[in-house]
């Protein structure tokens, strides 16, 4: 796939093993994470806003922006590639502060999104977009966690077979993307 | 006169969305492979094998090419002297439910666009643009786009006092601001002319040329291939992480419009940019 071997991960992980990973590092994700997308988001936050506990446990969880397709027969999940993850930027610092420790998603984010992920310090994955039925040879097992009734928009738990994974924002303000300068602290780790 | 019956419509619909959704047309593949060629950006190709190889195993497993199996377009050319025996919207609308639910593709579509909590549960409306052509068939062409790159488009009012340079410019801008979240390398197409609403059409129907086809016109040809440059001069690369191939293709369609305006419309396909057409 890569020059670059990917650095395996598997969760549940140490919140300092995530820490650590640098913008442009190759990750082999291994482990359970949960999908939410714009709609899981509303509610979560509306959630917090009247003082009820999340539907899942969010404390050192990855979160993936992803809305699968229904799974066929004898398979776990359907295609099941990121969304982008620039519509979630304003519950963000909302997810982290609950606990997440990285998102997974695609394209990039908005300044206040990596001031976030610095302050918590957590990552952001990118996967590549429109690779739905690639990627979901890597999921070995999905369920709804929360919110069924949001179809494609659920909370599911997938679990994940060395899903490829590129950080694009590290902890300490790396990216990856050409024209954003590195946040205070972080390194440039251009193409 | 010839009928075309409702029937006819809606099977030719629900056959072209399943395989819209299964199979990358040629022309798009062969665009990837050779993309996969040019590129030199380590990051770019990792992207790339990815979307190569996904498209191959989307055929092969029968699973969609991407998760956002989209909103259906529909690009209709009914000929002047068919009797379609049919409410054509309801056929087509039949078409779309009858290939979104039994075969797991995903519901993508919200009845209430601001209020957000209702899912039409199995994918219609399909949003229909028809033309009357000569003769007596029915041709469909079916595209199904996803939200990303339909929230990179745009639709400009230039002033007369604009050009071809400008046209670059601001094409140019948008690509830079979109980054990777339309899923680029794909196709991009430019309308201008016509109206407001009619350079967005001739944008969305750009997208649908055959790739390696330049406009029939020289001057149009020429913007294109300057568009194209200066689009993979950005630097953007696949999936926004950098590298030489932003677009396949920038694809122009033009017509006549009013002396005081300059309409100029763009919109973007993902690199799974998936249409299907048939004719009855």
């Amino acid at each position: 796939m890569s020059a670059d071997a990917p650095v395996e991960l598997e969760m549940p992980c140490a919140r300092e093993a995530i820490a650590a990973l640098k913008a442009g590092q190759y990750v082999a994700l291994s482990g359970q994470v949960y999908t939410a997308r714009d709609a899981a988001h509303s509610r979560l936050r509306r959630a917090v806003e009247i003082g009820e506990e999340p539907p899942v446990p969010l404390e050192g969880r990855i979160i993936y922006y992803c809305g699968p397709t229904p799974a066929p027969p004898g398979r776990p999940i359907g295609s099941c590639g990121p969304t982008s993850s620039a519509r979630m930027d304003p519950y963000l610092d909302l997810i982290l502060s609950m606990g997440v420790v990285a998102t997974i998603g695609k394209g990039n984010r908005s300044r206040q999104a990596r001031e976030a992920l610095v302050r918590h310090r957590a990552v952001y994955f990118v996967a590549v977009g429109g690779a739905g039925a690639l990627l979901s040879q890597r999921v070995v097992a999905a369920r709804v966690a929360a919110y069924e009734d949001l179809g494609p928009e659920a909370i599911y738990e997938l679990t994940f077979d060395h899903m490829p994974l590129l950080v694009a924002y590290d902890a300490v303000g790396g990216t990856i993307f050409a024209g954003e300068e590195p946040l205070l602290g972080g390194g440039k780790n251009g193409a | 006169m010839r009928c075309i019956t409702e029937e006819a419509i809606s099977d030719l619909v629900r056959r072209l969305c399943v395989e819209a959704n299964l199979r990358l047309p040629d022309d798009v593949m062969a665009a990837l492979q050779q993309a996969r060629e040019t590129e030199t950006s380590p990051r770019g190709r990792w992207a790339l094998d990815q979307i190569v190889q996904n498209a191959k195993i989307a055929e092969q497993e029968g699973l969609p090419i991407c998760q956002d199996t989209g909103v259906v377009f529909c690009f209709v050319r009914l000929g002047q002297d068919a009797k379609i025996v049919a409410d054509l919207e309801s056929a087509i609308n039949d078409g779309v439910r009858a290939a979104y639910t039994p075969f797991p593709f995903r519901a993508s579509v919200l009845a209430d666009p601001l209020r957000r909590d209702s899912n039409t549960g199995d994918n219609p409306p399909a949003i229909i643009h028809m033309r009357l052509a000569e003769g007596e068939n029915l041709e469909i062409t079916v595209a199904v786009k996803g939200g990303g790159s339909e929230n990179a488009g745009a639709v400009w009012m230039l002033t007369p006092a604009a050009g071809p340079a400008d046209v670059i410019r601001i094409v140019v801008e948008r690509v830079k601001e979109q980054g990777g979240k339309w899923c680029p390398p794909g196709i991009i197409g430019v309308g201008i002319g016509g109206s407001m609403e009619r350079a967005a059409l001739l944008a969305k129907m750009a997208l649908l040329r055959p790739l390696g086809k330049p406009h029939p016109e020289p001057a149009w040809a020429e913007l294109e291939k300057s568009l194209l440059q200066a689009v993979n001069a950005t630097g953007i690369g696949p999936m926004g992480l950098g590298g030489k191939v932003t677009a396949l293709s920038v694809n122009v369609e033009y017509q006549p419009c009013h002396i005081a305006s300059m309409p100029v419309a763009v919109a973007f396909d993902c690199h799974a940019a998936r249409h299907a057409t048939g004719v009855l």
